[in-house]
């Protein structure tokens, strides 16, 4: 009963999103409808670290090394191609068979946790750095010039399938933009319902037992990291067509710290928390950098060390638990309900424990 | 010929620079087994308090001597207390309070300083090799990095004080038994390891541009430095700064700086997969 | 034809960890559908033993066949796949999800789809939990928790079972049971079982494999190994006294 409620609850939710990305451009100025493309294309990237972290335990340092390969293929894709179209397939290709090759290494070498954080940090800096030293004209693939730190500015945005003639106006770029975010969402969503999203959960839970019980952890984490980096690149591109351009900042560790605070306040082990923490999150830092009586940085520090002392869950699973406790607490209902709402809700993992 | 001798003198600088700027990071790692992403800003706050007080007329060898460690040393001592405490064992969440920590210095001191400060001139004057022109700064560094060496060494080794935090740090438990509180040892090696960081931040003022977001540059170096060296904080430390920092130059002379350092990361890369103990892990079993 | 097969057959096998040898030159033969008790103080090697039964560690050096095929040095879910499954003597769960969800991983890598929620179902049955079904597993009790664990262990069917200390932080109702269900899988799979409680050993046991120390001390019927002198030495002094 509950279990349906829930269901029905998710669908709305789901159809109502839909809508509000259809209708969104009717009501948003140009300005306001840009920055809120660019917070969807960001909460690509959110949830693409989400998932590997948040459900398969895998903490990367350097999310953004896929972001930025995704972002830079779409580019250099998309000025030799002069068609989004390849671009956007390649931008997820080429970081998910990056991801293949680092993760073999990673994974399969057996190395652990802390460290798989300070390698996916460095592979970061490496591509930092060597994308920053490619400013000579010597730097370019086909037609595409590298341009070092200077970036590749003037990238081709996208266009209609196939056909390049037609560029995507400011609305459509939203529309694509808005529905790849809930497409990427619904897709993840699904996964984890299947079975194999139920196997990497395990895996995260307890690597021994499932083992022992024959999956391969080795192989599960690998496919894990493989989509998060896939899902990291396209919104690499996403970035790259909401701005038209891309430089190697995009590789900076700042940026990975971003993402990490994102999930950190949404909610570790839920979809939608890192969602809704990458827009609240850009929102702040967009006004603040509007208004310059705060910097950034300050409040982005203050915010993250305060949730990770007082909520260390994140917004979303306390809320959730608020609610569950509110429902739990009217007689008659009880227990039940919980474990059925928890079990509806997809997503009743404690992630606490490191 | 001359080129080899200022080869060489580079590659001691890499190698001391990089072992004063790991050093602080490795006794907390090595100690506590907490990662502290806000090291790059004690670096950072080191400098500070060195350029501030230089500029403010105290001389420069006491702002970076005894002002930095000091400044930086008492600020660790209050975020051991305010923050680190509530988050020992949790390695995951001390990682990310200490990023929020790392930003939110660079914030404060941001607000305060502005984007830059005037920095200070570099000390001790330069000589001649042939052609070329090296600082005796240089060979300064080398000589406080052996110091520091002997400083952590005599102390670990033979002070009562040493004692009771190599015994915490083989077993709290135990040492907590025999009376000795882990939790004022943790406190202590914090604060400690900030004031080390302090130092180096102090030593690398003349020597380097001083921004609020400069410790960037240096955590990850720290970072890979700490845990390629593995668990013993001296002899892995050492052992870690001296690959790395020469790779970076022997390197950084033959291509590019930028490649030098791309260098250094992919070998870091290669020897945590070859060796997850890292160095002291596999070959200096037991060392400190 | 000569003599079949047996089911699982280590030689020489031996453990070292540092000074400690923890196990030192096992030979050990188990027959398909065999029931075996193993018993020994704390200390003795049993767990070790399973451990590189099911590939967590690697031993130091001798053989482990299953089924004539060489398994020392493989990886943990290779020799799962080949059909041995264990109990480990810590609770090994999966904390953060339901019961149901426990039992479904193990099981779904043998079943067919359709047997599936079938046999997620008559397991839950057997290990008493349907009702507790789609609770999380750490808000359950210790009790209950290695219920879980063995539930998955048969959820999985294996051909080889190890269950490590099946009954410890049972009721006395409880180990009753777990006796039962032993004897019943027994009906069609090997199980290796080690326990510390006697009485629960001789509701089960036909033959016995004491360790001490590293090594096989004796291995014969359960009521000649319970009145050996060596055993009463080693083992039921100890256990009297603690
Ligand atoms: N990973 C390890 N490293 C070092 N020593 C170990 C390790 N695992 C086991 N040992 C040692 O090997 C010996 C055998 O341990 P084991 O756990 O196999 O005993 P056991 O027979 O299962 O005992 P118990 O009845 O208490 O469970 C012990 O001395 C133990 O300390
Ligand atoms: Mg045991």
């Amino acid at each position: 009963m509950y279990h349906r409620l829930s269901l029905i609850a998710q669908a709305l939710a789901v159809g109502l999103a839909a809508i509000g990305i259809a209708l969104a451009p009717g009501y948003l100025e140009i300005f306001t409808l840009m920055q809120v493309t660019l917070f969807a294309a960001m909460a690509v990237l959110s949830l693409s670290l989400a998932f590997i972290w948040g459900y398969g335990g895998i903490l990367s340092f350097g999310q953004t090394a896929f972001f930025g390969l995704g972002g830079y293929t779409y580019a250099i894709a998309a000025i030799n191609f002069q068609d989004s179209t390849y671009g956007i397939l390649l931008a997820i290709f080429i970081p998910g068979l990056f991801a293949a090759i680092l993760g073999y290494f990673v994974f399969y070498g057996r190395i652990s946790d802390v460290y798989l954080g300070v390698i996916t940090l460095t592979v970061t800096l490496i591509l930092f750095n060597v994308i920053n030293s490619t400013s000579g004209d010597e730097y370019h693939i086909g037609t595409a010039m590298l341009g070092g730190f200077n970036g590749i500015p003037a990238v081709p945005t996208f266009n209609m399938p196939f056909d390049p003639a037609s560029p995507l106006s400011p609305e459509a770029s939203w529309w694509t933009t808005g529905s790849m975010l809930l497409i990427v969402y619904l897709g993840l969503r699904l996964l984890l319902a299947s079975p194999f999203g139920r196997v990497v959960v395990a895996v995260r839970e307890n690597e021994v037992r499932a083992s022992l019980l024959g999956y391969d952890p080795r192989m599960i984490r690998l496919i894990t990291f493989i989509i998060g980096g896939a899902v990291a690149g396209l919104a690499g591109a996403l970035y790259v067509n909401w701005g038209a351009f891309v430089g190697p900042t995009i590789f900076s560790l700042s940026l990975s710290a971003e993402i990490i605070i994102w999930i950190t306040i949404g909610g570790l082990g839920t979809l939608l928390g890192p969602v809704l923490g990458c827009f609240l999150i850009q929102y702040i830092v967009a006004s603040i950098g509007s208004q310059q009586t705060f910097n950034s940085n300050l409040v982005l520090g203050a915010v993250l060390i305060i949730f990770v002392l007082l909520l260390p869950k994140g917004l979303v699973p306390t809320i959730r638990d608020l609610a569950l406790w509110l429902l739990a607490a009217k007689p008659g209902t009880g227990r039940s309900v919980k474990a059925e709402l928890n079990a509806a809700s997809g997503n009743p993992h404690p992630v606490g424990a490191p | 010929m001359d080129i080899y001798l200022i080869l060489l003198l580079d590659v001691i600088n890499g190698m001391a620079s990089l072992f004063l700027l790991s050093l602080g990071l490795a006794i907390i790692f090595g100690m506590m087994k907490i990662i502290n992403l806000a090291h790059g800003e004690f670096i950072m706050l080191g400098a500070y308090a060195t350029v501030i007080s230089t500029n403010a007329g105290v001389n420069i060898w006491i702002a970076m001597l005894l002002i930095a460690p000091l400044f930086v040393g008492l600020v660790g001592l209050l975020i051991e207390r305010c923050l680190i405490r509530f988050l020992y064992g949790r390695l995951v969440d001390s990682m990310l309070a200490t990023w929020g920590l790392s930003l939110l210095i660079i914030g404060i001191v941001t607000t305060i300083f502005g984007n830059t400060i005037q920095g200070v001139p570099t000390p001790l004057g330069g000589f001649s090799i042939g052609n070329y022109r090296s600082s005796y700064y240089t060979l300064f560094l080398l000589a406080m990095a052996l110091v520091m060496i002997a400083i952590v060494y005599g102390v670990m080794r033979h002070t009562r004080l040493g004692l009771i935090a190599r015994a915490t740090m083989q077993n709290p438990a135990m040492a907590n038994t025999l009376g000795i509180n882990p939790a004022r040892v943790y406190m202590g090696t914090f604060a400690a390891g900030a004031a080390v960081t302090g130092l180096a931040g102090g030593l690398l003022a003349p020597v380097s541009g001083i921004t609020p977001v400069m410790g960037g540059a240096y955590v990850a170096k720290a970072f890979i430095t700490v845990v390629g060296g593995g668990a013993a904080m001296l002899s892995g430390t050492l052992s870690a700064s001296t690959l790395f920092g020469s790779l970076n130059q022997i390197g950084a002379y033959f291509t590019t700086p930028v490649y030098g350092e791309v260098i250094v990361f992919t070998a870091a890369i290669i020897l945590i997969r070859l060796l997850p103990q890292g160095i002291s892990g596999r070959f200096l079993k037991g060392n400190l | 034809m000569a003599e079949l097969t047996p089911l699982l057959k280590t030689e020489h096998l031996t453990m070292r960890f540092g000074g400690v040898v923890a196990n030192d030159d096992i030979s050990f033969t188990l027959q398909e559908m065999e029931l075996r008790c193993l018993i020994g103080p704390n200390g003795a090697g049993k767990s070790t033993f399973f451990k590189s039964l099911t590939g967590q560690q690697t031993p130091t050096s001798g053989t482990i066949a299953f089924r004539g095929q060489p398994i020392a040095g493989k990886l943990p879910h290779e020799i799962a796949r080949m059909g041995i499954g264990i109990k480990t003597q810590v609770p090994n769960v999966f904390n953060g999800l339901s019961v149901r969800e426990n039992i479904w991983l193990a099981a779904r890598r043998k079943a067919t789809p359709n047997g599936l929620p079938k046999l997620v179902a008559s397991v839950l049955d057997l290990i008493r939990l349907t009702s507790e079904s789609e609770r999380i597993v750490a808000t359950l009790s210790h009790g209950q928790r290695q219920w879980v664990e063995i539930g998955m262990v048969l959820a999985a069917e294996p051909d080889l079972i190890l269950l490590d200390e099946p009954a410890a932080g049972m009721t006395d109702e409880e180990t009753l049971r777990t006796a039962d269900i032993i004897r019943d899988i027994n009906q069609s799979r090997a199980i290796v079982v080690v326990e510390h409680d006697m009485a629960f050993i001789r509701l089960i046991a036909k033959t016995v494999t004491v360790f001490h120390q590293g090594r096989v001390l004796i291995e014969d019927t359960v009521d000649k190994v319970l009145a050996d002198q060596r055993v009463r030495d080693v083992y039921l002094g100890k256990k009297v006294a603690a």
